[in-house]
């Protein structure tokens, strides 16, 4: 895996570029945590560097002025509902196309990965007015509609490139047994597909944490919000507290970093395995 | 693998799911736009049909035009500096052994925030008083004394390198997993040759990872096509057009003046555009182009 015989001064400079990179990619998010947790009225003085007394209370006046407790449990509620109900329909196709390939099957294969190309920007209007019509605007179910059907080709694809690999012994053994097609599904599939759920449980789950336009478009009413269109408001209304703007980010980015910490590799395997607009 | 072929009814009602939300949400609607986009719609009262006039007046829309050239500029502005910054990253990375799984983490945790909190993060570091700007200055600099966003010259640039920031570390990523299947020999006996590290970039690492190089060019063809976020959040477009997107003007066009009939033409517009790449990378593959 590793260039052989390297001489000692190119690791070396190897090693000067890579730092300078990860400086770039990483400092920022150090003045942000820096930000956070620095009393407003350093910033004159100290735009950047570390605060000179820790303030914790940042957190806590953000979190009421902009009623995170309520905007945390709207995410929540997006985010736990769109996988549920992403990874039942997703787990079913991908099940039927790794396993059962019913003849035609191929058309869905090719509908789902012409819809993964399909800009947004050609549907969002006839969506939008269809969702006014049955009355699915500012409604947390109707946005979850929509991740579902946003994030179900790519969860597809990946449970069905996982379920292929399983050994079709088992399923014609369990057939043999006498089971029928959801026996096989439920019994047989499924607890033998954790590590793809769990992949992709997750990577939904970060997609619909961090979605913007649909977010913006479908839910107007701020009851409803969710994290990431609240705060691009909260930056509007307190435009120059960067303590407070700061403070709101990092509840934001927290449950990411502490959820990519402790899956790393599923994510960057998850969402690199193509398909997912970042 | 086909093992239960009889049961092709039971089969099929697995995929009617998943079949039946994407038709609902993002199949129909579509079909719609392609239909609305002959129409003069705005979304209430009747709807005629006034056949290409969307389109003639598209092509006259100097917004428009100029929000696609911004697009085609964004397009090339991403297959270059990232790329070319991701693979001098991807490959050095293959050369170093301690600390490689650290560095990967650190280009692409920015891929996972989102696209509010980048800006943030980037609004206040192009803050003029604040941010770098302040910064500079205070040691007698006037380097990012205005912010970048709000002049005509420089705002595309600014708002397509906050997009970028976040974006590079996933092609980091992409490319160490091409550059980890070449073969170990090959380097060796370049090295036995006297090859130079950039000799062996070119004449190994390059032709051997084509599969993924060619695979991000396409995402980043693509991906460049419904760019919005960044643009909507940080300049709305503006100042006077300069960042203006085909998406954003497309948004705008819907949500602000509401003619249905003419924002579904632009959306149009951009779907075949997509749909013209993904055939001609289909076509490449097809060719034995291998993708």
């Amino acid at each position: 895996m590793i260039v052989a015989k390297y001489r000692s001064r190119e690791v070396i400079s190897n090693y000067i570029i890579l730092i300078i990179f990860a400086l770039i990619a990483i400092l920022p998010l150090a003045v942000l945590i820096f930000n956070s947790i620095k009393p407003q009225m350093e910033f004159g003085v100290n735009p950047l560097g570390p605060p000179s007394e820790i303030r914790f209370e940042n957190f806590s006046e953000a979190w009421v002025k902009g009623e995170y407790a309520k905007v945390f449990f709207n995410s929540l509620k997006l985010v736990v509902g769109s996988v549920f109900l992403c990874l039942a329909v997703s787990l079913a196709a991908g099940f039927s196309l790794a396993k059962l390939n019913p003849k035609g099957s191929a058309i869905i294969a090719v509908y789902l990965l012409v819809g993964i190309s399909i800009p947004a920007q050609l549907y969002i209007v006839p969506l939008f007015l269809l969702w006014k019509e049955i009355h699915l605007l500012n409604t947390h179910i109707g946005l979850i509609i929509i991740y579902t059907a946003l994030n179900a080709p790519f969860a597809t694809f990946l449970i069905r490139s996982y379920m292929i690999r399983l050994p079709d012994e088992l399923f014609e053994a369990a057939r043999l047994d006498g089971a029928n097609t959801f026996q096989l599904f439920f019994r047989v599939a499924l607890p033998l597909s954790w590590p793809v759920i769990l992949t992709a449980g997750l990577i939904i789950s970060l997609a619909v944490w961090n979605e913007f336009l649909f977010a913006l478009t479908f839910i107007s009413e701020e009851g409803f919000k969710p994290m990431a269109t609240i705060l691009f408001a909260f930056q509007w209304r307190f435009e120059n507290n960067y303590a407070l703007q700061s403070a709101s980010a990092i509840m934001m980015v927290a449950p990411v970093a502490i959820l990519f910490m402790l899956f790393q590799r599923r994510f960057i395997s998850g969402l690199t395995s193509g398909g997912l607009k970042g | 693998m086909k093992i239960f072929s009889n049961k092709n009814f039971v089969a099929w009602y697995f995929v009617f799911p998943v079949a039946f939300i994407h038709l609902f949400v993002i199949g129909i609607p579509s079909l719609a736009s392609l239909a609305l986009c002959l129409t003069d719609w705005r979304g209430l009262g009747e709807i005629n049909y006034i056949g290409f006039e969307n389109f003639i007046e598209l092509f006259d829309d100097r917004y428009l035009k100029k929000a696609i050239i911004n697009n085609v500029i964004w397009t090339i502005a991403f297959l270059t500096v990232p790329v070319g910054i991701a693979l001098t990253c991807a490959y050095l990375l293959t050369g170093i052994k301690r600390g490689q799984m650290f560095f990967r983490l650190a280009f692409f945790f920015p891929y996972m925030l989102a696209s509010v909190i980048n800006c943030q993060i980037w609004k206040y570091l192009f803050h003029p008083i604040h941010g770098l700007g302040g910064f500079f200055e205070r040691i007698g600099w006037d380097f990012l004394a205005v912010s970048p966003f709000t002049m005509k010259s420089t705002s595309l640039f600014a708002v397509a390198f906050v997009d970028g920031w976040h974006f590079w570390g996933f092609l980091v990523v992409i490319y160490l997993t091409g550059m980890y299947q070449v073969d170990n020999h090959l380097y060796e006996a370049a090295d036995i040759e006297g090859a130079t590290k950039f000799q062996k970039f070119r004449y190994i690492t390059l032709p051997m990872i084509r599969p993924v190089f060619v695979f991000s060019i396409m995402i980043i063809i693509i991906w460049s096509v419904p760019v919005f976020d960044y643009v909507y959040i940080l300049t709305g477009g503006g100042p006077a057009y300069s960042s203006e997107v085909i998406a954003n003007y497309m948004y705008s066009q819907a949500f602000e003046r509401f003619d249905v009939g003419y924002s579904s033409a632009i959306g149009t517009l951009m779907f075949f555009y997509v749909m013209i790449i993904v055939a001609l990378f289909g076509l490449f593959r097809k060719a034995g182009w291998d993708i």
